[in-house]
This record gives C-alpha cells, structure tokens and sequence, in this order.
C-alpha cells in the first residue's frame, strides 16, 4: 500500500533546487492539483524537466510563468512565450532535446542502460560535445540517462498499490518519467482498493509510485487550445 | 477562395497523392495538416499524432472536447475508429523505427543535398524542435510542403541551408506552389510544375541547380 498523502503533504519535501519531471504534453496530462500546491508552497529554483511548457499559467507552464525553475529541460517552448522570454533574459537557463531523444534518455535512466543510440540530431547543433559511435556502418549520438528527483504524474484511476490508469494522449511522458523518478507523486482522479482497477488496464505499474494524492482541481482547468 | 489559398490547396492535394492505401502518415502543423483532406477517393491513411496515438481525427466538436485527446499542437481533436494510444517512448520508436511511412513538414530552408531547416531562426525564433528532428530522421519519406519563395520573394531552395539544420540529407520532395522536386544523388530533379508557371519561372525562383526531367508534368 502506497501513502495516500494531500498534495500539500505530497510537496513538503520538494526543496528550492530539487529536479523536478512534470508529466503532460500541452498541459494534456499535467498534475493540475500537485502543480498548484507545489506553486503555494514557494519552491523555487527548480531544474525542470518537461516535453513541453504548456501554455502561459497552464498547468506547468505556471512553474514558468511564476518564477520557480532555474533550468529547463524540454523539447518545445513554443507555445508559452514566457519560456523564451526568460530564456534570451539569462533568467532560464534551457536545455532543449528532441522529443524521441527526451523521452529515451528518461527512459534509459528508468531502465538502468547507460544511455541511447540515437540518429536523431546528427549533423546538427544536437549533435555538438556528444560522443558518436558507428554501428554496422551507421553513426549514432550517444544521449545520456536523465533522471530526476521528483516526478508528478496525473492519472485517471490509481488503486491503493499505486497502479494507475492514464487514458488516452494523456500517458504521454508519463510512463518513462514514473521509472526514472527518486519520487514518484502520482495524482488521481479516483483513488480505488485494490482489485477494483483491472491489472489489464494498468498504464503505470504501482512499484514506481511513492505516494498519491487525490485530485482536487478539475482536469477541466486544462484549458484546451480551440 | 483567394488566390493564394488556391494556390496551396493545389499543393497539398498534390502531395495527398503520393500516399498509397493504408499509409502512415505524420502531419505537421500549418499547411501540412491541410494534406489530410484531399486524399484521393478509395484511398484511407492512418494518421500519426506524436503526442501518442495513431488514428488522430478531425477537431473535435465544441462542447465535446476531450481533456485526454489532443494532437501535437495541443488542439482537442478526435480518435477515429481503428487508431491506438501509446506514451511517448512508443510513439517515437514509432517514429525513429522507420514506422512512419510518411511525414509532410513545413520548411524554412531546404537545400540540394536534402538538408533541412525548419526549427530556429537564431536570436528570433528560438521554440525547441519539439518532435521534427526524430520524424525527418525517422520517417521513410520526408516531404516538404512550402512557398515556393520566402515573403520577400527570396529562393527557399538553396544550395546550401544557412540556418541551423533540422537534419541532414533527409529530406526526399519538396512540393511547392510552383514544382514538384525530387531529391536524388545526383541533386534535385524538377519532375512537376504548377499549371500557372513555367520551368524558366521555377528555375529562376530556385537557387539550387535544377535537373529537368525528361517530360515535365502539371498539377
């Protein structure tokens, strides 16, 4: 059984300079409830990892927007302006990764490998102060592991054990960030007893977990792009 | 429609063309996403949405939007019947794996060697490249949609790309307003041109060297 905590509870231990993967593509999956507890608690100087950064004030784009990461890890800025404003401002220092590459370098962390042979980025500025290796006469970019202290994961239904469901686009970085995680806080929709979430519908087995919190503020804060 | 909406309309109904029955197809955002409504009749392509599934529809319709279903743009579209959700480490093995029979994206750059740029404009434009870097070195087919020329009336089609590469040597049509070219070994072969233009027109708008293929078609 897994510690069914509040998200202030959840948080406490998340200190200034933690490294922190937020699950959640466009806002899509973000932990909504965690997010904003962390934001109250004042944490700041976080190394953020992230696919993306949302959209301004949603969902992880608010650890932006708000001034509480020092370093960003993601594949995509685009869509919240501030990123990039902070970004040219000196103020974020941003590391950007081609999405297949973030996704297995977590996944590699998760999976106990040294890191990935990757052909995505050869030739171009991803590619500069990284090893190469040819392998049967194709080169490929060694990308190391990337793991993280903390992790916040949204799901849909999460059963005492930890094991979680998480529907539709929503699993997005969900899955590799609950591997390479120190601790794993996952939110739910719904928090069920044991057997009442079919193993067959397991997205996330719950040995990742460290603790789960119940969602208090409605998926429908996401405010979808029309 | 305007003249120029008729002009890009008519190039992405051309590259809609190039997709067999059954293809899988990744879109890109912008005159991209258009290729999906001009498949040719009797013809179904399954589309690729790297946030994680295949089988992505339509927006949807207000008022029925999914918090859980949205495309790469972040957008609350549909799944259709016969598509799949996946995490993301899926969907770029996927990607990466040679899975993507095709993926259409929009350009900056190209040049004759198929190098593209597509992602940043240094001091400008500085947004991530998101999932293109894996889809133009993954996929088996790279095309590129675009104007022909940039707003100042400038060549897109370069011999050699000035901004930082999306990848290299990848790219295998550029399709365009004015022609329709094929990147070979030997360099670029203009196969096609648009019915309102000439090869003269698209030489001169062209910066690259162009091979002329022996019977030039129209579209």
């Amino acid at each position: 059984m897994k510690p069914i905590l509040t998200a202030d509870e959840a948080v406490k231990d998340i200190k200034d300079g933690a490294s922190l993967m937020v699950a959640g593509f466009m806002g899509c999956g973000n932990a909504f409830t965690l997010i904003d507890a962390l934001i109250n608690k004042g944490t700041k100087e976080l190394n953020l990892i992230t696919s993306d950064t949302s959209f301004p004030e949603v969902g992880v784009g608010r650890i932006i927007c708000q001034n509480r990461a020092a370093t960003l890890t993601a594949s995509h800025i685009g869509t919240n302006p501030v990123s990039g404003q902070k970004m040219n401002s000196g103020e974020l220092k941003v590391t950007l990764v081609p999405q297949g590459t973030f996704a297995e370098r977590i996944r590699a962390k998760g999976a106990g490998l040294g890191g990935v042979l990757t052909p995505t980025g050869r030739g171009t500025a991803v590619e500069e102060g990284k090893q190469k290796l040819t392998i049967d006469g194709k080169e490929f970019l060694l990308e190391k592991p990337l793991g993280a202290d903390f992790a916040f994961i949204k799901a849909e239904v999460a059963d005492t054990y930890g094991n979680a469901f998480l529907p539709g686009a929503t699993k997005n970085m969900a899955v590799v960030m609950a591997m390479a995680a120190d601790h794993v806080i996952l939110e739910a929709e719904r928090i069920v007893q044991p057997g009442e979430l079919d193993p067959e519908r397991v997205t996330i087995p719950g040995i990742f977990v460290s603790a789960i919190v119940k969602a208090t503020l409605p998926a429908s804060n996401l405010q979808l792009k029309a | 429609m305007d003249p120029k909406e008729l002009k890009r309309v008519r190039l992405v109904k051309r590259i809609a063309q190039e997709f067999p029955d059954g293809a899988l197809v990744n879109l890109g955002i912008g005159m991209p996403t258009m290729v999906a409504n001009y498949i040719p009749e009797g013809r179904t392509i399954l589309l690729h949405s790297e946030n994680g599934f295949t089988g992505l529809g339509p927006a949807a319709p207000k008022g029925q939007e999914s918090q859980s279903i949205v495309n790469a743009g972040g957008q609350a579209v549909t799944i259709v019947p016969g598509g799949a959700f996946f995490d993301s480490a899926m969907s770029f093995a996927i990607i990466r794996g040679g899975h993507v029979d095709y993926t259409v994206l929009g350009a900056l750059e190209v040049d004759m060697e198929g190098n593209l740029a597509n992602y940043m404009i240094p001091g400008k434009m500085v947004p991530g490249m998101g999932g293109a870097m894996d889809l133009v070195a993954g996929a088996r087919n790279v095309i590129i949609a675009m104007e022909h020329v940039n707003k100042n009336g400038a060549p897109k089609i370069l011999k050699k790309c000035t901004l930082p590469l999306t990848a290299v040597g990848e790219v295998d049509l550029i399709v365009t307003d004015m022609a329709f070219i094929r990147v070979t070994k030997k360099g670029l072969v203009l196969e096609e041109i648009a019915e309102d233009t000439t090869v003269e027109e698209v030489i001169k708008a062209t910066e690259a060297p162009l091979h002329i293929a022996g019977k030039i078609g129209k579209f």
